[in-house]
């Protein structure tokens, strides 16, 4: 009789011995892929910090305006005052280097990545398990081999970020382009576009709005995951809370809390308002440029069906 | 008339391995026991057809009778897996890419059913669209865009997205981009079927319009027998991916020849169709008196000779004829010189328009057809 309990397979040893000779043996690979995301986070932190609270509150504000409208703007200045009031604002600066290097890491390696899925179905049935295998395992289980690789700080913790958020924005780049019309795709391959002309006339325009709703997930796993590197050294608002709850400090822990979660807020509404424009532009009849400037001048403006979107959205 | 494309035997198969399936129709395979023994479904089935230069022939089947199949392999879209199609005289099944892409921006254009407009772009955008991918610089871009909006009578919605445009001025968009590339060849892929019968009809119009200024090669797809009738130089009807019947509309109306194209023809408005041609008399002049060059001259009624009698041309439809008709007054068919060709007797008239039997036969008995 075959006795299971007989056997063991020392998986857990064999993962440890194969990390570790990665490690050992890659370590100057690990250093070059560490190197750029350093420099990017330590450009776009000093950049943060340097800049006077005021004026980040006015730029920021005047995005929020520009891409959401007068709700998010007002939520946005309120939230920033807050965040300085609180005492917060250099971690949050820190924690939005932190999330904006690994949004600028997660589009450079996601959308290409998913753009090549979209066009081979080989290159999907390879990546998609490993997306399925990076979205279920918890996030906290890749600091480990994160700080045998690249050591602790901000910069592992970078990594470990793009490696959380970048599976929604494969997913999404993908997804977007298979679902472009065929009859677009047609009318595309019918007057003879190439295939990158098809790529940049057809596919890549028609799928931006789901490109940019991959964007919106991406973002927030990324604000959820700058928090849960904190264990790992990574500074900004997830150690303000790590400290809090070291020190039995529930007010301190309070704190950071709250600054995450108005952070979070403010970029998740930033960026849906990005994927949502897109979609309304494409999607409802937009007056040409001429009739809204004609509409501006006589002062009234053109009814768009748009109207009707904006407030179910509620902005 | 030279043909400007020349399908010969072609064949379409939807499935894994279509040599092999073309190997076993070759053998004598039939649609059916191809479905049943590889799963492959024979979407065009050794197809042959002419089309003639400038004219507008029209592809006319049922859903899943492989008419848009058919005219997706002229251009390539669908890869055919056997026969030839050639274009000018030229096999364009052995084109390379690069070829098949230059005979696309240049010679072959097309009209989609949902008109596949890019919806982010603009509509002088979408028209200039084939020209942005030959590479044409933006500002000629735009001035050939700008010409073609004004052909389909447009000018004025240039800076507009597609969303705000009605059905039918989309599809005048969908023909001004394909019209743009100056390709000689157009697929019309059921490009009037999503619009309303109204607009439909006036889409028709504006095609047959610009028909006689452009003198395109048209291949026009539709389900719609009153609209291949409408429109054709020339009508091949399809069903189960085979061409089953090919001809001049008249032809096909006249002589159904199977019972599955009678079905489309039973309705039809035979008045609008058939013309004095196609039902007059040529056996005796029926008392009409000619001068020397062959002209009417006179009717001979029983009191004496008598201008009382009324002339159609050759090419005039029933429906004119039938509406300037008067009882007792005969009717002389002339051609464009004057010169009488034949008679119309009234009971004639009648049955052309009913399609009583057979509609008349051209030149026997004067006896009233039953």
């Amino acid at each position: 009789m075959l006795n299971l309990e007989n056997y063991y397979i020392p998986l857990d040893r064999w993962i440890q011995t194969f990390v570790e000779w990665i490690a050992f043996n890659f370590r100057p690979a690990f250093l070059v892929i560490k190197w750029p995301i350093e420099g990017l986070l330590r450009l776009i932190q000093d950049g943060l910090l340097a800049m006077p609270p005021l004026l980040f509150l006015v730029v920021f504000t005047a995005l929020a305006w520009w891409l959401a409208g007068r709700g998010l703007a007002i939520f946005t200045a309120l939230s920033l005052v807050l965040l300085m009031l609180i005492g917060v604002w250099p971690e949050s600066m820190t924690t939005l280097a932190l999330i904006a290097t690994a949004i600028v890491i997660c589009v450079l390696i996601g959308i290409p990545t998913g753009i090549l899925c979209a066009r081979s179905d080989t290159a999907w049935r390879i990546v998609r398990p490993v997306l399925d295998v990076m979205q279920t395992t918890p996030s906290f289980v890749y600091l480990i081999p994160v700080v045998m690789l690249f050591g602790v700080g901000t910069v592992p913790g970078a990594v470990a970020v793009v490696v959380v958020a970048v599976p929604p924005l494969i997913r999404f780049t993908n997804l977007g382009i298979r679902m472009v019309d065929r009859e677009l795709i047609e009318a595309g391959v019918a007057f003879g576009a190439t295939e990158r002309q098809l790529l940049w006339e057809v596919q890549l325009p028609q799928a931006l709005p789901t490109i940019l709703g991959g964007l919106n997930q991406t973002v927030l796993m990324a604000m959820v995951m700058a928090v849960i590197v904190a264990m790992i050294g990574a500074e900004g608002l997830g150690l303000v809370v790590l400290q809090g709850l070291g020190r039995l400090d529930v007010g301190r822990a309070a704190v950071g809390g709250i600054g995450i979660v108005l952070l979070a807020i403010i970029l998740d509404r930033l960026t849906q308002a990005m994927a949502n424009r897109e979609r309304r532009e494409e999607m409802s009849a937009r007056p040409g440029l001429r009739a809204v400037l004609g509409g501006m001048f006589r002062g009234s403006r053109p009814a768009l069906p748009e109207e009707a979107i904006e407030k179910t959205h509620g902005r | 008339m030279t043909d400007r494309i020349e399908i010969r035997n072609l064949f379409k198969i939807f499935g894994k391995h279509p040599e092999d399936s073309l190997r076993r129709l070759r053998e004598g395979a039939t649609k059916e026991t191809l479905l049943a023994e590889t799963g492959s479904v024979l979407g065009v089935d050794n197809v042959s057809l002419n089309v003639p230069k400038g004219s507008i022939s029209v592809i006319m089947g049922l859903s899943g009778s492989g008419k848009s199949t058919l005219a997706r392999c002229v251009n390539r879209i669908l890869e055919p897996d056997g026969g030839q199609i050639l274009l000018d005289g030229e096999d364009i099944t052995c084109c390379s890419p690069d070829q098949m892409r230059e005979i696309r921006r240049h010679r072959i254009s097309m009209v989609f059913q949902n008109f596949g407009l890019l919806p982010n772009k603009t509509v002088i955008e979408n028209v200039g669209f084939g020209l942005k991918l030959r590479g044409m610089s933006e500002r000629e871009r735009q001035r050939k865009a700008e010409e073609m909006l004004e052909v389909v009578g447009l000018s004025a919605w240039g800076s507009h997205l597609p969303a705000s445009l009605s059905g039918g001025m989309r599809q005048r968009v969908g023909l001004a981009r394909a019209l743009a590339t100056e390709a000689d060849v157009l697929i019309m892929d059921e490009a009037f079927s999503a619009l309303d019968p109204l607009i439909r009809s006036e889409m028709q119009d504006e095609l047959l319009r610009l028909q006689t200024r452009l003198h395109k090669t048209v291949l026009f797809i539709t389900h719609d027998f009153q609209e291949a009738l409408r429109l054709g130089t020339r009508i091949a009807i399809m069903a189960d991916g085979a061409l089953i019947r090919e001809g001049a509309p008249q032809e096909i109306v006249e002589d159904p020849r199977s019972e599955y194209v009678a079905g489309f023809t039973r309705g039809v408005d035979r008045a609008r169709l058939f013309d004095a041609q196609s039902i007059m008399r040529t056996d005796e002049r029926d008392g009409f008196r000619l001068d020397k060059k062959g002209r009417v001259e006179s009717w001979r009624k029983e009191g004496g000779p008598s201008m009382d009698f009324m002339t159609v041309n050759l090419e005039d439809k029933l429906i004119e004829i039938a509406r300037r008709a008067r009882s007792g007054r005969p009717i002389a068919v002339i051609d464009d010189t004057g010169r009488f060709c034949g008679h119309i007797p009234q009971d004639a008239l009648l049955a052309g328009i009913a399609g009583a039997g057979d509609a008349t036969p051209k030149s026997e008995t004067k006896e009233p057809v039953a």
